[in-house]
């Protein structure tokens, strides 16, 4: 019974009846390459849910991923455009894309400017920079290199580059929420932000932190988006931000703070993603997206505080939300 | 939603009322409406030409009647980030209902309802059940815009009856056009509503401290279903408007609206976290931003450098007083 309260095994048993279901009717989408294009195709949404994730955890929200993602991935297919080495580019797109996170994070720890607000407007922001940079003009295939394309899609034991990405992010990500003090500020933070200034930790440069972590791990994206799809505009993933919350609130990220887990995420990000990719596969026409990850984060929020609530007689009911 | 509680001073003597007056954030608000006003009547020679001038109000009509039920929303510490999938599920379901063959009346009808459908189904999640509302209308903010999609897809609703272009279009009396007139009384019976009503004061309460509001005996959740059917039904009616003066419907209509909106709120002196705020900052918001995206427009600026500017300024607006606070 205790596992089964559990939101991490019970998320994990959804996704798996969700597979099953399309299985039942679609053998063919069980099968092993047939699962690998599937993690391979959400692990954009599973590094930018991770750093999400971190950011929620210290009781702030980040909307502007996704044209973060946007700016460093056009950045990343100029500098390869100008000649610039792979290694760098590289380095470069994870270090711009946490300096756009600093600027967010900075607005929030010293001038305590709420982040749905800072976040609400670097999107524009963000997003603006890229047309003035290109004036609205692509970067098409044929203005990039080879090696910059086959990165994200080489192999390695069966397992194209992005998805390893993912993985090593997963891992290292795990460590860092569970085994280091960090980790440990990072909850303590979104658990009880004033316990967590009499025990020392600071509040604002923890939020910090967290901003500048999303921020490069959507940097890092940006290239693998930019590189995979071969093509970099304006406007690409656009409204992203919104699956990567979804993402989130489905894996039992407590929007209030203090409470989630990286495997919760990226639980959440596959449930997404199994869904995005059976969308076709049933046939239903992909329109349905917007409005399946809609309902999904109203029912998973919703499902989340019914977990939480309390047993007991309630004797005047608190209305305190937030 | 970060703060750590700090403690306030209390001042000696209080301030004289007039000086509290000139030192309040809608002076300013005036200053900067009339010296964005003189600049552009300097920077284009079309600025200052009263029909110049009507088309520019309806750079911010729309959104503006949505900000008056968003400014008393985020007063009661909320917030509706669905505002903009309103208008697009409204502009769907009017455009469903004239495919059926319905008239103008229906249309309008099917068009209200609709809004107070989502603006319920926000507040029943946020007040009924408790849930945050910030996650809350980002789910129906996919959700609502969703169904347009599934809808519609990439297809567009066209050819609405005649006399429906009258809500976005026509006009009441000379260069005065029905959105601005709507917007005018809007603006007067959203004053009163906020500023001269026990409900007006209930939403402070609820904003400044929700327990002691339940504690002296108001129904918070309650008043806060109510400001979401509000929002719902402003939606609604500036999606009526849009939808009139566009002509036709597409999913994507009045992508970005929320953002705008928000900002306006903001801009207007409403403090983001709740507790403070009032109609007349927020008119004066709508006109500013209404002027500087004209004159933007007319100086051939593109739209996505006006959307730049506006999220300078909604960060802006909130960054510069705390700055020369010294926080």
């Amino acid at each position: 019974m205790t596992l089964l309260k559990n939101r991490e095994v019970l998320l994990a048993l959804a996704i798996l009846l969700l597979v099953i279901l399309v299985a039942a009717r679609f053998p063919a989408f069980v099968q092993p390459g047939n699962l690998v294009n599937v993690f391979n195709d959400t692990s954009p949404l599973i590094l930018l849910a991770i750093g999400q994730m971190i950011v929620i955890l210290t009781k702030c929200i980040d909307l502007s991923v996704a044209a973060n993602l946007a700016l460093c991935g056009m950045v990343a297919a100029l500098m390869n455009g100008a000649g610039v080495p792979l290694p760098v580019i590289l380095l470069l797109v994870v270090a711009l894309g946490g300096v756009l996170g600093a600027v967010n994070g900075l607005l929030v720890w010293k001038l305590g400017i709420p982040s749905i607000v800072v976040t609400l407007g670097t999107m524009t922001i963000y997003r603006g920079i890229i047309f003035l940079m290109t004036n609205g003009a692509w970067v098409n295939a044929h203005q990039m290199t080879d090696a910059f394309k086959a990165l994200p899609r080489t192999l390695i034991a069966g397992l194209p580059v992005m998805s390893w990405v993912a993985i090593v992010a997963i891992a290292l990500f795990t460590v860092l929420l569970t085994r280091t003090p960090l980790g440990r500020a990072f909850y303590a933070v979104g658990g009880n932000p004033h316990a967590a200034v009499y025990t020392g930790i600071n509040v604002g440069r923890t939020q910090f932190v967290a901003f500048v972590i999303a921020g490069a791990l959507a940097g890092l994206t940006g290239y693998l988006w930019v590189a995979r799809y071969a093509v970099a505009y304006v406007d690409i993933a656009d409204g992203f931000e919104l699956s990567v919350v979804a993402a989130c609130v489905i894996g039992g990220v407590a929007i209030a703070g203090g409470a989630g887990s990286v495997a919760g995420a990226v639980l959440g990000a596959l449930f997404l993603g199994v869904i995005n990719n059976a969308l076709p596969v049933v046939g239903i026409s992909p329109f349905w997206q917007l409005a399946i990850s809609g309902s999904a984060i109203v029912v998973a929020v919703a499902f989340n505080s019914s977990l939480n609530r309390k047993t007991g007689r309630i004797i005047l009911k608190p209305v305190e939300t937030k | 939603m970060t703060g750590i509680a700090t403690g306030r001073t209390i001042p000696d003597r209080l301030q004289s009322r007039t000086y509290r007056a000139l030192r309040s954030w809608e002076t300013i608000l005036l200053v900067v409406a009339v010296g964005v006003f003189v600049i552009n009547s300097f920077a284009s020679p079309h600025f200052l030409n009263a029909w110049n001038l009507s088309d520019a109000t309806f750079n911010f009509t729309e959104k503006a009647m949505i900000a008056f039920a968003m400014a008393m929303l985020i007063i009661a510490g909320e917030i509706d980030l669905s505002v903009a999938s309103i208008i697009a599920l409204v502009s769907t379901a009017m455009g469903l209902a004239m495919q059926a063959g319905a008239g103008v009346p229906v249309l309008i009808c099917v068009g209200l309802f609709t809004g107070l459908v989502c603006g319920a189904l926000n507040g029943a999640l946020v007040a009924g059940m408790g849930l945050p509302s910030i996650v809350v209308t980002i789910g129906t903010m996919s959700l609502f815009r969703g169904i347009s999609y599934i809808v519609l897809g990439d297809q567009a609703f066209t050819g609405y009856p005649d006399g429906f272009d009258f809500f976005g279009q026509g006009y009441v009396w000379w260069v005065f056009s029905f959105e601005l007139v709507l917007f005018a009384v809007l603006a007067v019976v959203f004053w009163l509503l906020l500023h001269r009503t026990n409900f007006g004061r209930a939403v402070y309460a609820i904003g400044n401290n929700a327990t002691a509001a339940q504690f002296s005996g108001i129904r918070v959740a309650r008043v806060r279903f109510i400001l979401f059917l509000l929002t719902g039904l402003m939606s609604a009616i500036a999606a009526i408007c849009l939808t009139s003066r566009l002509g036709s419907t597409r999913p994507s209509i009045a992508t970005g609206f929320e953002l705008e909106v928000v900002t306006m709120v903001v801009l207007g002196g409403v403090n983001i976290l709740g507790g403070s705020g009032s109609i007349p900052g927020v008119v004066l918001a709508a006109l500013i931003m209404g002027m500087v995206t004209f004159g933007f427009g007319l100086l051939n600026v593109p739209g996505i450098v006006m959307s730049i500017f506006l999220g300078l300024l909604l960060i802006g607006v909130i960054a510069v007083p705390r700055l020369l606070r010294g926080k």
